[in-house]
Formats: structure tokens, C-alpha cells, sequence
């Protein structure tokens, strides 16, 4: 049996998170009605011109700062020439030979908590094209120009991806980085984060990389695990069949958890790029750079080396908090305003809230628990008003809506019994109704009274409803059956 | 460097141009003397001579980030021969 190696190479496409548009003053919002935001720049009228947004300049050379990216202190945009109706001048102004963002690389982590280097190719600007909609206009086919010529920095990686869960790796690592700068919203549903994804499969061993497919437009980390899979399979099985891989582009179908062809008859690519003569070399002076590189927000690699040496996480925690800004913000927000033992906060974040974040498929910018709120929860564990187990069923309230922890403590009566005397009383009561018990554990063994010491607890909290101190009953047991 | 007939063809339907059968020839004469005249500046030693990007020797200005267009989307359809609720009607693109 042949062993086979899978080579990935990866273009992410994200829509920079400008007010307006690259090339004009159009509006970039998202959602808003069909060609409200098209002006005539955008629409390819006569007679335009197009001028560069300043802002999407800054954000290209931010996200190359933050890979080590050789910058092009001189690029050059250039027309990529092709016919269809969402791209109305006939071209999309692109960057081909001198991209605003060369060389680079970043650090992915794989499953067994090693970090891989993956090669960042460049990094260029170009102006996205509208939408088609092929829905039934009397068999026409509808356009909304309203996305044409918003800002996109197209990110392409190396081929150094050797398995789908590398690519989505590598893709969660991009979307993080893009969003921790502030340079695009990051939003996989709207669009603003799409990703094609090159694969290819050689026997092991050999240098020269197979024929590649290309599978276009994929926007969900899932997808392109799923998509490289089915796709090294379908790779597979033509060439031990005695076939061959035919280089086109593909698309991933989330349903079937298939790809399929995307053009019958595929042409060459023939974009027959040229220096656009209506756009001048775009110059990047150096005081630009160290101004932009002075304001780079902490990045998800030093922010996770902090949390592991301020707060003490364990890696997988800081790696895990660390994955998207609002989750890291989110974090922090929770251990200063709850004043706990950071891991206390950690395992509130990844343990309850996620869960239930991810059962109701929320991001966690749309937790209906806040920072704050999840940071009272906390708090009162950890003065003892009660206990975790209780903590759960405040979690599930204060979920739902009915208030702060302190407020549904107070209207369920889940405050901890912490009276000493109270406490007792219920031990005593549990004690004398169960008698037998009692007797067999005091003619237990030592080494065997551990377990069977649990009966009482259990029975206490019973009849505490939840609400005895555990630390307290466990005490006065002992105290109390060991005499 | 002499340009055939499929080159022409080629060429128009990149550039979506229909022409007629008779006039390849034609086109492949005048095209193929273009290309002899830029044969004819390979001679010219460019090592060292950075590509042209532009024949200005300026720098792009950019503008602010600042929304300064409303919505003339009524203008605009005027000009387009179909409509619908707000999109541009083209012939139909995908089969």
C-alpha cells in the first residue's frame, strides 16, 4: 500500500473593516439594500477614478507587522482582467508582481500542543466584486453591487499544510490575528472571512508537489477540514486507480460533506494582469511602519504567554482563552471584577459558559451572561455564600434571564448555610434516622470509613437542599462519628 | 513572435469581441507587427532598469476613510435596461 502525504496551501481572503471602500466613499455596512451602496466608482461608470483608502493601507501593513512580513514599502496595483456580471469594469484592481505585504510567517499549534511554522507568501489588496443572485428573475440573473470594491487583503499561504486539521489550524490562527488587530470583523456568516484552500497529495517521500485542486469559498473552520478530507480521498482513489488529477477549481458542498466541479469546461486562467494606469506606486515610508508597529495591539502568542505566567494557566487553557480577542477580553474582564484565583475564572469560561454558548450557537460577544455578571457568580462561590454545585443552578437562571447571581441567590433561597449551629442541627437529625448506619460505621475498619462517610454527606445535603457548607458538614461528621 | 488564427480567436474572445472569420487574417498581420516592434526594444539592455509602474514619477495620494456617497441608486437604474427590486437584471449566468 502507497503511503500518501496531502500538501495545503491556503488563500484567505478578508474584507478589511474600512467605513468606506477602497477605491471610493461608498459605504462598506453590511446588509444594507441591494446597490444603496454602489456609487459610481464602484459600478465601473465612465470617467472615474479611483482613490486609495488610507485606512486600508494601515491595516494591510498592520497584519504584515504582526507576521514578520517583508513590507512593500513600494507596491503596485494592477488589473486582473476577466468577464462577469458582479465585476462591472471587465477587471478587479488587484496586486500581482509588487504586493504591499511579502515574505512572512506565523506559528500554528497542532493537536499534540506542538507549534508549526507556516510560510506566508504575501499578502495584497484588491477590491472584492459584487454578488450575483441567481435566484428566478424571469430566468435572468439579479446583481447587488453594493460589496464591489470593498477593501479585501488576500492572505496566501506556502503549501507547508499537510492535514485538513493544519489548514483549519492555520485559518483559525489567521482569523484570530486579523481580529486581535481590529482589521476585519471576522465574520465567517457575513462573508467576511472566506477561504480557498489548494490540495494536493504525492506519494511520501517524493519532492515535487501533485496536481492540485482548488477548492474555492469556504467559510467555516469545519468545512475546510471536511473539504481537505473528501478531497485527498477523491485525490487518492483517481490515482490508485491508475487516473489522474485534473487541476480546476472545486467547490465544497456542506450537505453532501462532498466537493464537486465547478466549471465544465475549465479555460486557463488568463487574467492578463497589467499595472493599473489610474492608480500611482503606492509608497510606505518608514515612519509609518514604526508608528504602526508602535500601536500593535497584544497578539494572541504574547497574550497567551502572559496568561501562563501572570495568571498560572495551564497551556491548554491559556491556548483555549486566548483563540478570538472577545474570549480573551472576556476572560480578563471576569478574574478583575471577580477578584478570584484566575484558574477559578478559567474553568467558569471553558467549562459552563462555553457549553452553554455552544448549545445555544452563540459567540461569546452575544453571551446573555456578561463579564461582570459571570464575575458575581464567581464571587460568591469564593466567599463561600455557596457552594459549586449550587453556583450551576444560579448558572442556569441568571442564563435565562432571571437576574444577577445575588438575585436569584436571594429570590431561590440558595444562600449557603454557614451557621454552625443550623448546621448541626441537620447532621444530628440525619444521624439519629439512621441509626444502623451509624453503628456499622463505627465498626468499620478505618481505611474503610473514607467511603462510607459519604452516605452521611449525601444524606445532609439532601436534606440541606444543596445549601450546607460541604467543608463544615465533612467536620462535624467526623467529629461527631469518630467519638 | 507571429500570431495564428487561434491565437487571434483567442485573443477577441478574452476580450469579448466577435469578429468575423475573414478579418483573422488581417488581425494576425497587424497584431503580429506589434509584436515585432516590441521585439525589436528587447534589444535594448534593461538589466538594472526597474519595470515602469506608472510614467508619472509620483506617489499614490490616498484619501480618508470616510463615507462621502449617498445613495443614488435611482440615477443610476435609469441607465440599466432591466431592473428589480433593486438589482441589476443581466442575462442569466449559471446554467
Amino acid at each position: 500500500m502507497m503511503e500518501w502525504e496531502t500538501v495545503i496551501g491556503c488563500e484567505i481572503h478578508t474584507q478589511l473593516a474600512t467605513k468606506s471602500k477602497i477605491f471610493s466613499g461608498a459605504a462598506t455596512a453590511y446588509g444594507a439594500e441591494p446597490n444603496t451602496q454602489a456609487c459610481a466608482v464602484d459600478l465601473g461608470l465612465p470617467g472615474v477614478l479611483p482613490v486609495l483608502n488610507k485606512e486600508a493601507v494601515r491595516m494591510a501593513l498592520m497584519f504584515g507587522l504582526a507576521v514578520n512580513a517583508e513590507i512593500g514599502k513600494r507596491s503596485v496595483f494592477a488589473r486582473k482582467n476577466y468577464f462577469y456580471p458582479d465585476l462591472p469594469k471587465g477587471y478587479q484592481i488587484s496586486q500581482f508582481e509588487l504586493p504591499i505585504v511579502g515574505k512572512g510567517e506565523l506559528s500554528i499549534e497542532l493537536e499534540d500542543g506542538q507549534t508549526k511554522v507556516v510560510g506566508i507568501t504575501r499578502a495584497h489588496l484588491e477590491e472584492d466584486a459584487g454578488k450575483s443572485l441567481h435566484e428566478d428573475f424571469h430566468g435572468m440573473t439579479g446583481i447587488d453591487l453594493n460589496r464591489a470594491g470593498t477593501p479585501l487583503l488576500e492572505i496566501v499561504s506556502d503549501p507547508d499544510m499537510r492535514s485538513g486539521k493544519e489548514a483549519s489550524a492555520y485559518m483559525r490562527k489567521i482569523h484570530a490575528l486579523v481580529t486581535y488587530l481590529g482589521i476585519c470583523d471576522g465574520n465567517l456568516q457575513e462573508g467576511s472571512f472566506r477561504c480557498d484552500v489548494n490540495v494536493s497529495v504525492r506519494p511520501k517521500g517524493q519532492a515535487e508537489f501533485g496536481t492540485r485542486a482548488e477548492i474555492k469559498n469556504l467559510n467555516s473552520f469545519r468545512f475546510v477540514e471536511k473539504a481537505v478530507e473528501y478531497e485527498v480521498a477523491r485525490q487518492i482513489a483517481i490515482i490508485e486507480s491508475g487516473g489522474k488529477v485534473i487541476q480546476e477549481t472545486r467547490l465544497f458542498d456542506a450537505d453532501k460533506g462532498e466537493t464537486r466541479s465547478m466549471r465544465s469546461k475549465e479555460e486557463a486562467n488568463d487574467y492578463r494582469y497589467f499595472p493599473d494606469p489610474d492608480l500611482l506606486p503606492v509608497i510606505v515610508e518608514d515612519a509609518l511602519i514604526e508608528q504602526l508597529r508602535q500601536g500593535l495591539p497584544e497578539l494572541p502568542d504574547a497574550k497567551k504567554a502572559r496568561f501562563i505566567e501572570a495568571f498560572g494557566l495551564p497551556a491548554y487553557d491559556a491556548a483555549f482563552l486566548t483563540g478570538s480577542r472577545a474570549m480573551a477580553d472576556y476572560f480578563e474582564q471576569v478574574v478583575e471584577s471577580a477578584n478570584c484565583e484566575a484558574k477559578m475564572a478559567a474553568n467558569w469560561v471553558m467549562g459552563e459558559l462555553s457549553a452553554a454558548l455552544n448549545r445555544a450557537e452563540l459567540g461569546i460577544e452575544q453571551s446573555p451572561i456578561g463579564a461582570s455578571q459571570l464575575a458575581g457568580l464567581i464571587a460568591r462561590i469564593a466567599d463561600n455564600t455557596i457552594s459549586g454545585k449550587i453556583a450551576k443552578e444560579v448558572f442556569e437562571a441568571m442564563w435565562s434571564g432571571e437576574g444577577d447571581a445575588d438575585q436569584v441567590i436571594e429570590k431561590k433561597g440558595l444562600k449557603q448555610i454557614t451557621d454552625s449551629g443550623a448546621i448541626e442541627a441537620i447532621v444530628d437529625e440525619v444521624l439519629a434516622n439512621n441509626a444502623q448506619q451509624v453503628e456499622n460505621y463505627r465498626n468499620a475498619e478505618p481505611d474503610k470509613r473514607g467511603k462510607m462517610i459519604g452516605f452521611f454527606v449525601g444524606q445532609i445535603m439532601k436534606a440541606s437542599q444543596g445549601k450546607a457548607n460541604p467543608g463544615q458538614v465533612n467536620q462535624l461528621l467526623k467529629s461527631k462519628l469518630d467519638n | 513572435m507571429a500570431l495564428n488564427k487561434d491565437d487571434v480567436q483567442n485573443i477577441a474572445h478574452l476580450a469579448r469581441l466577435a469578429i468575423d472569420e475573414a478579418d483573422i487574417p488581417a488581425y494576425a498581420q497587424n497584431l503580429s507587427n506589434i509584436l515585432a516592434l516590441v521585439e525589436q526594444m528587447s534589444a535594448v539592455d534593461t538589466s538594472g532598469v526597474a519595470p515602469m509602474a506608472h510614467p508619472l514619477e509620483m506617489a499614490q495620494r490616498l484619501r480618508e476613510d470616510v463615507v462621502s456617497e449617498e445613495n443614488l441608486r435611482e440615477h443610476f437604474q435609469q441607465h440599466a435596461p432591466a431592473v428589480e427590486n433593486g438589482l441589476y437584471l443581466v442575462p442569466k449566468v449559471i446554467e
